[in-house]
């Protein structure tokens, strides 16, 4: 979408060209540090309430924070693989504001000197085309604690307060005003959480909330290269409401252009349910956050040969291990583009391509069956009982034509609940198949008289047939024969048919 | 016995202990009794008594079996500024009354390891925020020399517990001169550490990068050796020094030859100041001339920006450290608070006292949006200044002697209602700790009412073993010095 809806609604006079719309994104990545950034609390999701804190991350009067060093490798990952530059020096810097789950009164940020800066990420635009946003900075912070009113346990007059989250490191990463489109800013969120989950810093769960983005958006006269009034956009907590609220908030201040209106700088908050955005009440947002060097914690001096070391050790990124595949593998785009798509996917897919010849068998089977297990059981595909491995024996028996693909799935599902080697169920199934080519030409013969427009067809020339009553014949057979001898009873019976018709 | 009339020093108390005249046990029990009697000068907020009993008498058995830390006999007055997990933790402040840390502060357990015994929390300013311990929810403290005058502030409780014998040494906070004008006013020793030498874990922050923990005591050598037990990097703050920790008791005795004296002439200004204390601190540097020390010329030019420098800075860290007073987990809430704006204005209006409103409004408008480069951006740069006069001025000295204060204790109620004369009382004191050097007060006169004077002794960072050395050549040669060494 460009804005081109917006403009249509315009009055002639008023608007005379159609709108740019024109997104920037502030994004928070929840690192996944075994301990949070400035104490040793744990910072695992989902334990008690108040059950993860200490002094330090419950800001009690004398307690002081200290740098977890770790947060600082997490940062540079990210730094190094999108481009920025990882400032030598940064500072912290306190964020002051009150609100009752930030126990200090003051987020520790950072400020005019941040971890790093001017990087840039990749989307995908309208026709495939890929445009180059830039990233204008990314920097450290902790994060505040949960407040909690909308529970059926919390009384009307009650506000009930988790600490926990309170103290667990964050990434921010603001983007400059270069997406154009709702799809654009979906994707770049898309690609920013497959990059967090190959670095290994971040589960990227926008639904947990480990990964979490604010937008300001605002519309410009095509071609244009002023900024428009803008407005941000708070609580997209998916994909999918990321694009739905802003091409909420694109059609609301288009129309409002359109009419002649204005638009107003305020903070407006994405309700999922009810698929509008609303303004936050403007005390809520009126903050001067009286920005201030942190005393308590040191500079963060980063080294040229750290940075180095770790760029050694960076591993492969999405991008490339795409090109490879479609490379080393001979894999279409669309499956390489699927198989990396999560670095989980493609370890499995790596481990099992390394074991069979048929690379698109395996990236069929990945694709298909491994995904849709991991997906219906929600784990990760390296999670699965049924490892790369054994899927490899497997496959190898399914491509020499030991088994057929409905064994095989069998096979596959078994392995799935009791994570057996399969090879004793492929002597199962290989033993239960069908030799007797006599039994096996008779339920060849069947299924062509019993589909007998489809036998028609393919006597008069559809070859393509033959599938479909493999496939007819495997079905009613269970998959227990050879589907290259069922395509050579196939061929005999075509011939026979024919010679009979003279 | 010995304590009757008044008190001795550490270095004194220890002869006795090893030659079983006294024990542990006594000492409290005297201790205690002094407490009692010196209740009119409100130095405590709390008090320790059984605890401090039943640890005297645990110390004596480790001593009769030879395992007592070296502080043992030793009994500490702590600013009420300092968590402990053992007792209330106050701040002199409504807001944290009957407030109780889970933790102590870093300093306190090594002290504790050492067998020091904590007799009570000492009364200081609220938030440490005053400079004539009148700012107290408790109360004020009054100067043990004359009970109608001030202890100086904030750690005035500290100080008077020590001058008037309620404890064997104490610890206090200084952040501008909390430490020092105290210990001038009160004729005790008071030490500031460089920042970053001694732990700030456990200090509740008024302004986290000027504040630094220091020891208040009878002699110089009592400070000596409670340093060398405070000093020392420690992991739970990220500020504390890594430098190793020297031997402070046996720097003691260096030789001061060749030692070059700096005199900033920005320190003994012609108007402002009172002649005695003048007079005073040049004899000290004419003392220190004949022991063989050179008296330089120096100029510390930025000198007159420090204090506006130091309240803007002090305040916008304040108005930071001090937003956690929120009434939402601990501290005071306000009863009639019925919604979540009311709970934060109504705790923070009746939780805090008109000194610390201002400091924290102070702070807060500095740091706004619009002001914050014209205020804070601009005392940042002074703060810079005030740290090129110091290294310029220790290429050709090794020390600065200065005047504490410019003037002795004064009157209960003479500054209270004129802040900004009352802040002028810090106004050699507070380049210090905007420069983050170590600094010392002792005692080394008194005005014509009797009232104490201090002489400040200035270092570049690190330099506490020089800083300690020329003070205990004072205090031992000195007179006007030694006369309070001696006036137990």
């Amino acid at each position: 979408m460009n804005g081109t809806g917006a403009s249509s609604r315009s009055k002639p006079g008023l608007v005379s060209a159609p709108f740019e719309v024109v997104i920037g994104l502030e994004v928070h990545i929840q690192l996944q540090t075994r301990s949070k950034i400035f104490c040793g609390c744990s910072v695992q999701f989902g334990a008690e309430a108040n059950s993860q804190v200490c002094p330090v991350c419950l800001g009690l009067p004398g307690a002081l924070p200290v740098l977890n060093e770790k947060v600082l490798a997490s940062a540079a990952r990210l730094a190094l693989a999108t481009g920025c530059r990882i400032n030598p020096v940064s500072l912290f810097a306190r964020k002051n504001y009150f609100y009752p789950d930030l126990p200090k009164g003051y987020q520790i940020s950072q400020f005019d000197q941040p971890f790093a800066s001017d990087g840039g990420m990749t989307v995908t635009s309208e026709g495939d085309a890929q445009r180059a946003i830039r990233i204008r900075r990314i920097h450290l912070e902790d994060d505040a604690g949960r407040s909690i009113h909308a529970e059926a346990f919390v009384a009307e007059d009650e506000t009930l307060l988790d600490l926990n989250r309170c103290g667990v490191p964050l990434l921010e990463l603001v983007t400059e005003p270069d997406l154009r489109s709702p799809a654009e800013a979906a994707d770049f969120m898309q690609r920013l959480r497959q990059l967090v989950r190959y670095l290994g810093i971040s589960s990227g769960n926008m639904e947990e909330g480990s990964l979490r983005c604010d937008a300001n958006i605002s519309l410009r006269p095509a071609g244009s290269d002023g900024l428009g009034v803008k407005t941000e956009l708070k609580n997209m907590n998916s994909f999918r409401h990321v694009e739905r609220a802003l091409a909420f908030e694109i059609a609301r201040q288009g129309a409002l252009l359109a009419a002649g209106g204005r638009i107003e700088q305020q903070t407006l908050l994405w309700d999922p349910a009810r698929g509008m955005a609303e303004p936050m009440r403007s005390k809520e947002e009126a903050h001067d956050y009286r920005y201030f060097p942190e005393p308590d914690l040191m500079p963060v001096a980063i080294s040229g040969e750290w940075v180095e070391e770790l760029r050694r050790q960076m591993p492969e990124l999405p991008e490339a291990r795409k090109a490879r595949y479609e490379r080393e593998f001979g894999l279409p785009a669309y499956d390489a583009g699927l198989l990396t798509g999560d670095p989980g996917v493609a370890d499995y897919f790596e481990r099992l391509a390394a074991r069979i010849e048929d690379k698109k068998l395996a990236s069929n089977w990945v694709m298909g069956e491994v995904m849709r297990a991991s997906n219906a059981r929600g784990c990760s595909v390296l999670e699965l009982k049924m490892t790369p491995e054994h899927l490899a024996v497997l496959l190898d028996s399914l491509s020499r034509g030991r088994i057929h693909q409905q064994a095989a799935r069998r096979i596959f599902a078994e392995g799935l609940e009791n994570g057996l080697s399969p090879a004793e169920a492929i002597e199962r199934e290989a033993g239960a198949q069908i030799h007797d080519t006599d039994q096996l030409r008779m339920v060849v013969r069947e299924a062509l008289t019993s589909h007998p427009d489809e036998t028609e067809a393919w006597l008069g020339g559809k070859d393509k047939l033959a599938g479909f009553f493999t496939g007819v014949i495997l079905q009613s057979l269970q998959g227990r024969a050879d589907p290259r001898g069922i395509m050579a009873l196939l061929q005999e019976e075509r011939k026979a048919l024919l010679e009979k018709r003279g | 016995m010995l304590l009757h009339t008044g008190s001795v020093d550490f270095q004194s108390i220890k002869p006795l202990l090893a030659a079983g005249s006294i024990s542990c046990t006594s000492l409290a029990e005297t201790y205690l009794q002094h407490i009692d009697k010196g209740a009119h000068l409100n130095a405590f907020i709390s008090v320790f008594a059984e605890k401090a009993l039943e640890q005297a008498a645990a110390v004596d058995r480790k001593r009769t079996r030879g395992t007592a830390g070296r502080l043992a006999g030793l009994f500490l007055g702590v600013k009420d500024n300092i968590v402990w997990s053992s007792g209330p933790t106050t701040c002199a402040s409504r807001m944290l009354a009957g407030y109780q840390s889970p933790f102590s502060a870093t300093v306190l357990k090594r002290l504790a390891e050492e067998d020091a015994i904590f007799l009570g929390k000492t009364n200081m300013d609220e938030f440490a925020m005053g400079s004539s311990t009148e700012n107290s929810a408790y109360g004020g403290v009054r100067l043990p020399a004359d009970p109608g005058r001030v202890p100086g502030g904030s750690s005035g409780g500290s100080a008077a517990a020590v001058a008037a014998g309620l404890c064997t040494a104490a610890l206090g906070s200084d952040t501008g001169g909390s430490i020092r004008q105290p210990a001038s006013f009160c004729g005790v020793v008071g030490l500031k550490p460089t920042w970053g030498r001694v732990s700030r874990y456990g200090l509740v922050a008024f302004a986290s990068s000027l504040d630094q923990i220091g020891p208040m005591g009878r002699s110089v050598a009592d400070c000596a050796e409670l340093l060398q037990v405070m000093a020392g990097y420690d992991p739970a703050d990220a500020t504390s020094s890594m430098a190793p920790v020297p031997d402070y008791a046996a720097s003691l005795t260096r030789d001061l030859k060749g030692l070059r004296i700096g005199l900033p002439r920005e320190f003994f200004p012609q108007a402002g100041m009172e002649s005695a204390v003048r007079a005073a601190v040049e004899e000290c540097a004419a003392f220190l001339r004949r022991e063989g020390a050179e008296l330089v010329p120096v100029s510390l030019p930025h000198s007159g920006y420090a204090i506006a420098a130091y309240y803007i800075i002090a305040d916008a860290e304040a108005s930071a450290n001090l937003a956690r007073f929120d009434g939402a987990r601990y501290g005071r809430r306000s009863p009639a608070a019925a919604a979540l704006e009311e709970m934060y204005t109504l705790s923070r209006s009746e939780g805090f006292g008109v000194e610390v409103k201002r400091r924290i409004m102070l702070g807060t408008f500095v740091l706004s949006s619009g002001y914050y480069e014209a205020y804070y951006g601009k005392a940042q740069k002074v703060r810079t200044l005030l740290q090129r006069d110091f290294a310029e001025a220790f290429r050709t000295c090794d020390l600065l002697l200065t005047p504490v204060c410019p003037t002795t204790a004064f009157r209960i109620g003479e500054k209270a209602g004129d802040p900004l004369a009352m802040y002028l009382s810090d106004i050699f004191t507070v380049s210090v700790n905007m420069a983050g050097l170590p600094a010392l007060a002792l005692p080394c006169g008194r005005d014509s009412a009797g009232l104490p004077i201090g002489a400040q002794l200035i270092g570049p960072a690190f330099s506490e073993p020089l800083l300690l050395a020329a003070g205990h050549h004072l205090e031992k040669g000195h007179a006007p010095a030694r006369a309070f060494a001696e006036a137990s």
